[in-house]
């Protein structure tokens, strides 16, 4: 892959700290980022809004019912923490491959990743009946002397939602230490040298300093690796130790951590592409990066595709009458336009990416991200709701249609989610800085 | 004026790296080398040679493995058992997500914290930042600090070195 | 319950009621009353205690015992020793609570719609009666809804007496007129035939709905559900013809749904069917009961057919009635006969026949006193609305069907400022007594205490006349043929006097699953011909009379007819109970009360939106609602528990269990509605049951399978190795030492994981804050079941309330809690003894030996999750000679 870095050649250290840091410090902004910063802003105080009727009037205000008590809440959350898990994996399980064009996509891929967790991390919150006792699934010292149900996949989402947040909170955070330091010592304001200053911890950039930063670097990745796999695996938990047909599948772990990835990088290429066209970073994030990107799309998309095959194959397989009515509801029941939705968006259409010239196009890669995207939520979405809405007692069934508050809060956390980002490319380096002057100096070696 | 160390500021990873060995060679006890990105064997260079941060990480994985484990038997099992589902109140196979979560968990903040505090950071003021030209160490150049030398040799040796410049860091 | 929005006009109502409940509520009656003689003596605050009395829904009594807490009623639950209750009580019994503490009820007297006092009142009366005084009572009219209260029909003799040339007439929209008209036709006077169903070995219902809406239904159904006991191979068969989809059609081996016309056919007709039929009566002690809708001359055929078998059955002569038909009022209102009408209770304006047209005769009447529980179409349009006390408010008096007299004995002093029938009469009488005296006097040679006591007056019933039909009734009158119109009540609200109780409101109808809302009830076979599906509007017209109504397809509706059920459309029914469904009234004429020919039906644009609490009415294939043939019980089979990994958890003490017997069963719905008085479970509102948040903690699912309707009430399993627990992330679902799968409502942040990974879908959630805001409403809690707020899960308990009161009794005296103790208030409710509740660890306990019947199993058995709560199958008894129904 040496051609990745190939453009860097024109590069040196200087020339390269002051480009990315320069997006922060000296550009001047856009007015196309002032006009999607007020979309986006738009969008979170929808979020908000939604929020606080939902807390004022309660649960009732969205489309769940029973049977389907579980609806986009849910949904919004798994397809969240989903595309929360390519940052880590680009940045954890790549540099443990020693993948070197991870580099400059690790940094905003890790921010993306920390955004859609952290906001991966509300809904569960706001699905609550009681939202202000969450607290309560969290272990600590009280006089009733309760604890969580330890037997509970929601108390392991806890632990898994909230390790790999701050995980991946510390991960990103150590890696930016240096930059920060950068971009303290080349801020012209004593007001930014002040808040750059802080954030660098005093970074100085010494060997021993070093040794031991890239030794909890490399260790944090490790760590993380496993993490990757566990976090949505965890949540795959939450569908397949309960006994309802549709949700109870010994297939979920692989197939959610496959479906996670794949939306994950579906995001990263959704972000990354107009991130390139708009700060110019073409020379680094080149199309090599696009169609390595592309690739793992498609291999993933294969995962997926394995998944929702395997899932009809033994739902008839076993011969469970459940489980095969599940399935003919979920082909042709009152769902059935959202699975066939689903199978175009995540198995037909990244069938393109075979095609070298698709890999290549910024726009044709843009167009699938943002399909897949859509395939991806509207699975989540299918999972949750399509299995419950029909199971063991015809007596029960019923169907969950959406309120417009449901589509409020879906929407304004995407909001949310652009209204982070876009502070986030203005604030802090989008591209590991002191990553690239090592790729730099790694071009310039004969 | 008490001085910190004597400072030489280079414009390449290697002439630090090299500027590093030959002061070691030469006898100077107390380097620090500073760059703006990792080097490889700049750390050994200087005279480094335990890197704890490995063994913290450990150290924390099992405390939080073993932790949470106990935590969770003591809770369930000990102190507040109840019936849940019919399923045993030691229920083993159903406590190993949370232990593994907390493994990991408390292994990444033992690791990080360690390496902060080994490190020394947080530390916001440093005699070398009253180094004017230090600002490019976080950018493109590369500065050798000897310390508790004599400062008249060290200026000495240090311009041997062709470095860039060489300054006196302030206590 | 709806939110009342708070306008300024409401907040004054609210703010009147709770000045009036901050005065009076929750104070005894003036007058002694006794408690029910199994409760220990003494007041203690936290014990309940018991009062006997007895309310008529249906035309009969039935005799209740209603629970008061600190003065306040409650719950009603059965009387054992009432013949029209045999302990168990109806939907309507159970709803009646909610009825008294309803915050819209009618408060203080209004003259023309203004404010009024009792004492102008009085003087309005006094004045019309000083000018009745010289003609004898000419131009004095009663309208009475029921007049079987002996203390009443003392008043009228008395009134009579008085005033020789008062009029008394009756109108009961859901009257019996036809029937006692046949008895009439068969044995020259007005008997009514009392069925031993017992005994029957086989039982024929002509469009009868002696489970539904007859007034000795509690009785009738506890009789059959003995008589579908199988003894001995044996069980009574049930052959059902129906124009309407009756519980008593859902219940039979063979049902035809035919229309009136066809069933008055086919029973003068002679057929293979008629003729297979009839041979099984003969040889297996067969009765024939007939429905209202059937023509007098068809009600004479059937007492000779049935003396022709031998059928059990023996008749009853209520005490003769001096009243006149409505007819006869409207008449002379007309003609401008009547000077002052007092009309007792009732809601003629809504509901007489539309060719009487009683709204316009009524504003011919100068002065006109309606007294009623709300202010509603009739009251508005009469001088004087005078506020009705409710029944557990007021002395009274009523017979069962049977003739059993009991007290209507109240538990409270009026909330309001109301009267009883009894005192309002009494400004007619001009006796200066009170309620308590006349009931009193009407009762001075029995033992009043022991009446009290026991909720019955012994030996009061009607005695049987031996009496032979005649041989020639008359020939059946022709009906008219094409489309058929049927009118029944509704089995919730009947003829619309429970339009404002939201409990029966939100109660699924038993066929449609329907809540809030009535529908054309059409065949699939006429839905498809007419092109309508659910929810479509279809115009109803017979002759120049027409209806445009929501149509809702039952395979249970005869093909070419239609079902419209009363007691709905009000406008001045209260806020729940207004604008909710359509009013049938319009096309029922006096001529066809219940059933109309030669109609005209035709699809209509638009539609309707239907909430209805069961979205699928097919069982899939599942092995869900069991039912064996009777002679293949042997073959029935039963799913074992499968193994598990994990050891079963210990239980030592007490394991609580329960069993519904799908035999028995004719969900009727006794038990939702019981659940829901006794455990505080709020009412939704339409919308909210569209939405599918409806909170009954145990629902009557019905499956529509092999041309039959099955019921199976569903409650909480109570699994052993409940799904709901282990995956309840705060420990708010767990299960307790005796098996319970208890609801920790303090501890529930509501995650609504327990829900989704029940099998059986019973937990209910609270999307809303649905706790009574109002404080009358509130009264009506019952003060041992916690009121849940928004975001709770919550469901069926076993009534632990229940089984802890036992428990606390049994302690008390060292002992365990002895078999029969706890009656969870589903099972109190229950007309045939269907639900079995009690301890497993007692070997000899009654649920153990429900248990061991080979029929019994458990719902969805192979998910292993061990439920307490099982089920008996039911059995079906087909006559092998006959194929089709």
């Amino acid at each position: 892959m040496a051609d990745v870095a190939a453009p860097l050649r024109r590069w040196s250290y200087g020339s390269v700290s002051d480009k990315i840091a320069d997006i922060v410090l000296a550009r001047p902004t856009h007015w196309l980022w002032f006009a999607a910063f007020g979309a986006a802003s738009l969008g979170t105080v929808a979020f908000v809004g939604a929020i606080g009727w939902l807390f004022v009037r309660g649960i009732g205000i969205w489309g769940v019912n029973i049977p389907t008590a579980w609806g986009f809440a849910i949904a919004n959350f798994v397809w969240w923490i989903g595309i929360g898990h390519a940052g880590t994996f680009i940045s954890a399980i790549l540099l443990l491959l020693r993948q070197r064009w991870r580099t400059s996509i690790n940094r905003f891929a890790e921010a993306m990743t920390l955004f859609a967790a952290g906001i991966a991390g509300i809904f569960p919150i706001l699905h609550l009946g009681r939202p202000w006792f969450f607290y309560w699934l969290v272990p600590y010292p009280n006089v009733m002397e309760l604890w969580p149900q330890w037997r509970s996949a929601l108390v392991w989402d806890i632990f898994a939602i909230s390790t790999y947040l701050i995980v991946s909170l510390l991960f990103w955070y150590v890696g930016l230490v240096p930059d920060l330091a950068t971009l303290r010592d080349r801020a012209a304001s004593r007001a930014k040298r002040i808040v750059y200053g802080l954030l660098a911890l005093g970074w100085r950039g010494e060997a021993r300093h070093w040794a031991r930063f890239e030794t909890v670097y490399l260790l944090l990745a490790g760590l993380a690796t496993p993490l990757v796999v566990s976090v949505h695996s965890v949540v795959s938990l939450d569908f397949a130790i309960d006994i309802v047909p549709g949700y109870h599948s010994t297939v979920f772990p692989p197939y959610f951590v496959a479906g996670a990835l794949f939306s994950g990088f579906a995001m990263v290429l959704t972000l990354a592409i107009p991130l390139r066209h708009f700060f110019r970073l073409h020379d680094f994030i080149t199309d090599r990066h696009l169609e390595n990107a592309a690739k793992v799309l498609l291999a993933c998309g294969w995962v997926v595709a394995y998944g929702y095959f395997i899932e009809t194959f033994t739902a008839f397989y076993s011969g469970d009458e459940f489980e095969i009515a599940m399935v003919k509801d979920r082909l042709l029941g009152f769902y059935g336009p959202v699975y066939w939705t689903v199978l175009a968006c995540n198995v037909i259409a990244p069938q393109i990416l075979w095609w070298r010239p698709a890999r290549r196009s910024a726009w044709a890669l843009f167009a699938v991200s943002l399909v897949v995207n859509l395939g991806m939520w509207l699975e989540r979405v299918m999972i949750v709701v399509q299995s419950m809405h029909h199971d063991f007692l015809p007596s029960a069934w019923g169907n969950f249609i959406p309120t417009v508050w449901d589509w409020i809060t879906f929407f304004g956390s995407i909001g949310f989610f652009a209204f982070l980002f876009l502070l986030f490319v203005r604030a802090l380096p989008t591209i590991s800085i002191f990553e690239m002057r090592e790729l730099v100096m790694e071009e310039k070696k004969p | 004026m008490s001085v910190y160390g004597i400072m030489a500021e280079f414009t390449g990873a290697e002439q630090l790296l090299a500027a590093a060995r030959s002061a070691r060679a030469a006898g100077y006890g107390d380097i620090e080398a500073y760059s703006p990105f990792p080097i490889e064997g700049l750390a050994e260079a200087t005279g480094f040679r335990r890197n704890w941060v490995a063994a913290i990480v450990l150290a924390g994985g099992l405390a939080g493995g073993i932790g949470g484990y106990f935590m969770q038997w003591y809770s369930a099992a000990l102190s507040y058992p109840i019936n849940s589902g019919g399923k045993p109140p030691h229920s083993w196979p159903e406590f190993i997500p949370v232990t593994f979560e907390l493994t990991v968990l408390v292994a990444a903040i033992a690791g990080v914290a360690g390496m902060l505090a080994l490190n020394g950071l947080p530390r916001l003021y440093h005699p070398v930042f009253n180094v004017r030209e230090f600002d490019l160490a976080s950018r493109n150049r590369f500065f050798l600090c000897l310390r508790h030398a004599d400062a008249e040799a060290a200026r000495e040796f240090l311009g041997g070195l062709s470095p860039l410049g060489v300054w006196d860091v302030p206590a | 319950m709806p939110p009342v929005t708070l306008t300024r006009r409401n907040f004054l109502k609210l703010g009147a009621a709770a000045a009036a409940l901050a005065s009076g509520a929750c104070s005894r009656p003036r007058e002694p009353i006794v408690p029910y003689a199994h409760q220990p003596e003494g007041e203690l605050p936290g014990v309940p205690r018991f009062y006997a009395t007895a309310a008529c829904f249906v035309g009969a009594a039935e005799g209740m015992l209603v629970e008061s807490n600190t003065g306040r009623p409650t719950k009603v639950e059965g009387n054992t020793a009432h013949p029209g209750s045999l302990g168990a009580t109806s939907v309507h019994g159970q709803a009646s609570v909610l009825g008294l503490w309803d915050p819209e009820r009618s408060k203080a007297p209004r003259r023309r719609g203004l404010p009024a006092t009792r004492g102008a009142l009085e003087r309005d009366i006094a004045d019309a009666l000083a000018r009745f005084r010289d003609s004898g009572g000419e131009g004095l009219r009663l309208l009475v809804r029921d007049a079987s209260s002996p203390t009443l029909l003392r008043q009228l003799d008395r009134l009579v007496k008085r005033f020789p040339r008062v009029r008394v007439h009756r109108w009961d929209p859901l009257h019996r007129d036809r029937g006692r008209e046949g008895a009439r036709l068969a044995f020259g006077r007005p008997l009514e035939p009392l069925y031993r169903l017992e005994e029957a070995g086989a039982i024929l219902s002509l469009d009868s709905r002696f489970l539904d809406d007859h007034p000795y239904r509690l009785n009738y159904a506890r009789q059959f559900a003995r008589a579908r006991t199988p003894r001995d191979g044996q069980m009574c068969r049930l052959y059902a013809l129906e124009s309407a989809p009756s519980l008593v059609g859902a219940m039979a081996d063979h049902r035809f749904a035919m229309s009136v016309p066809a069933i008055e056919g086919w029973l003068s007709g002679k057929n293979a069917t008629y003729d297979t039929i009839f041979k099984d009566l003969r040889q297996n002690r067969g009765v024939i009961l007939a429905g209202e809708a059937l023509s007098p001359q068809a009600h004479a055929l059937v007492h000779r057919l049935n003396a022709q078998l031998g059928a059990p059955v023996s008749y009853i002569e209520p005490p003769r009635e001096e009243t006149q038909p409505l007819a006869d009022l409207v008449e002379a209102m007309r003609k401008g006969a009547v000077g002052l009408l007092v009309i007792l209770e009732g809601n003629p304006a809504y509901d007489a026949p539309l060719d009487l047209d009683f709204g316009a005769a009524l504003a011919q009447v100068p002065l006109s006193v309606h007294l009623s529980l709300y202010e509603d179409e009739t009251s508005a349009r009469c001088t004087w609305h005078v506020p009705s006390t409710h029944f557990m408010e007021h002395w009274s008096d009523a017979r069962a069907f049977d003739g059993t007299a009991a007290i209507v004995q109240p538990l409270i002093a009026p909330l309001y400022d109301g009267v009883s029938p009894h005192e309002l009469l009494l400004l007619l009488t001009g006796e200066g007594k009170g309620g308590y005296d006349l009931v009193r006097e009407t009762w001075r040679d029995t033992d009043w205490d022991g009446a009290l006591r026991t909720g019955v007056i012994q030996d009061s019933a009607f005695p049987a006349s031996p009496v032979t039909p005649r041989v020639s009734p008359g020939s059946i009158p022709s009906q008219q043929q094409g489309w058929q119109v049927r009118f029944v009540a509704d089995e919730a609200l009947l003829d619309g006097r429970f339009a404002n109780n939201a409990w029966l409101q939100e109660l699924p109808r038993a066929d449609s699953k329907l809540t809030w809302d009535n529908a054309a009830l059409l065949s699939p076979a006429s839905a498809k011909e007419l092109g309508v599906a659910n929810g479509d509007l279809v115009d109803i017209a017979i002759g120049e009379r027409r209806l445009r109504a929501p149509a809702w397809v039952t395979p249970a509706q005869a093909d070419a007819s239609v079902t419209l059920p009363l007691g709905y459309g009000r406008s001045r029914a209260g806020a729940i109970g207004n604008g909710v469904g359509f009013d049938a009234n319009p096309l029922r004429t006096r001529a066809e009360p219940w059933n109309a020919g030669g109609a005209r039906v035709t699809k209509a644009p638009g539609r309707h939106e239907f909430a209805t609490t069961q979205n699928h009415a097919r069982m899939e294939g599942r092995d869900l609602a069991r039912h064996v043939d009777l002679t293949h019980m042997d073959s029935f089979r039963k799913e074992r528990p499968r193994n598990s990994l994990y050891p079963g958890w210990p239980y030592d003490g007490y394991r609580w269990a329960m069993s519904i017997d799908l035999n028995a069963c004719i969900g009727c719905n006794a038990c939702t509605i019981a659940c829901q008085a006794e455990n505080n479970i709020p009412t939704v509102g339409k919308d909210q049951v569209i939405a599918g948040r409806e909170m009954h903690w145990i629902r009557v699912d019905r499956y529509y399978e092999d041309h039959r309707t099955l019921f199976q009430p569903v409650p909480c399993m109570h699994c052993e190795n409940a799904p709901c627990e282990y995956v309840c992330p705060v420990e708010a679902s767990v299960h307790d030492s005796e098996g319970l799968n208890v609801q920790v409502y303090n501890r529930c942040v509501g995650t609504r994981f327990c829900s989704q990974n029940c099998p059986y879908k019973v937990r209910r959630f609270n999307f809303f804050d649905h706790t009574p805001k109002d404080e009358s409403l509130k009264a009506q809690m019952n003060p041992e079941v916690t009121v849940r707020m928004r975001g709770v899960m919550e469901k069926c308990t076993y009534c632990v309330q229940r089984i802890t009161r036992a428990r606390i009794e049994a302690e008390k005296q060292g002992r365990r809690i002895s078999d029969g103790e706890v009656i969870t208030a589903c099972q109190a409710a229950c007309p045939t003894n269907a639900i079995m509740f009690g301890d497993l660890s007692d070997e000899k306990s009654e649920i153990n030996r429900a248990k061991r019947s080979p029929l019994q199993y458990d719902l969805l058995a192979e998910l292993n999750t061990r439920p307490r709560t099982s089920y008996a199958a039911r059995i079906v008894n087909r006559n092998p000679e006959l194929k089709d129904g």
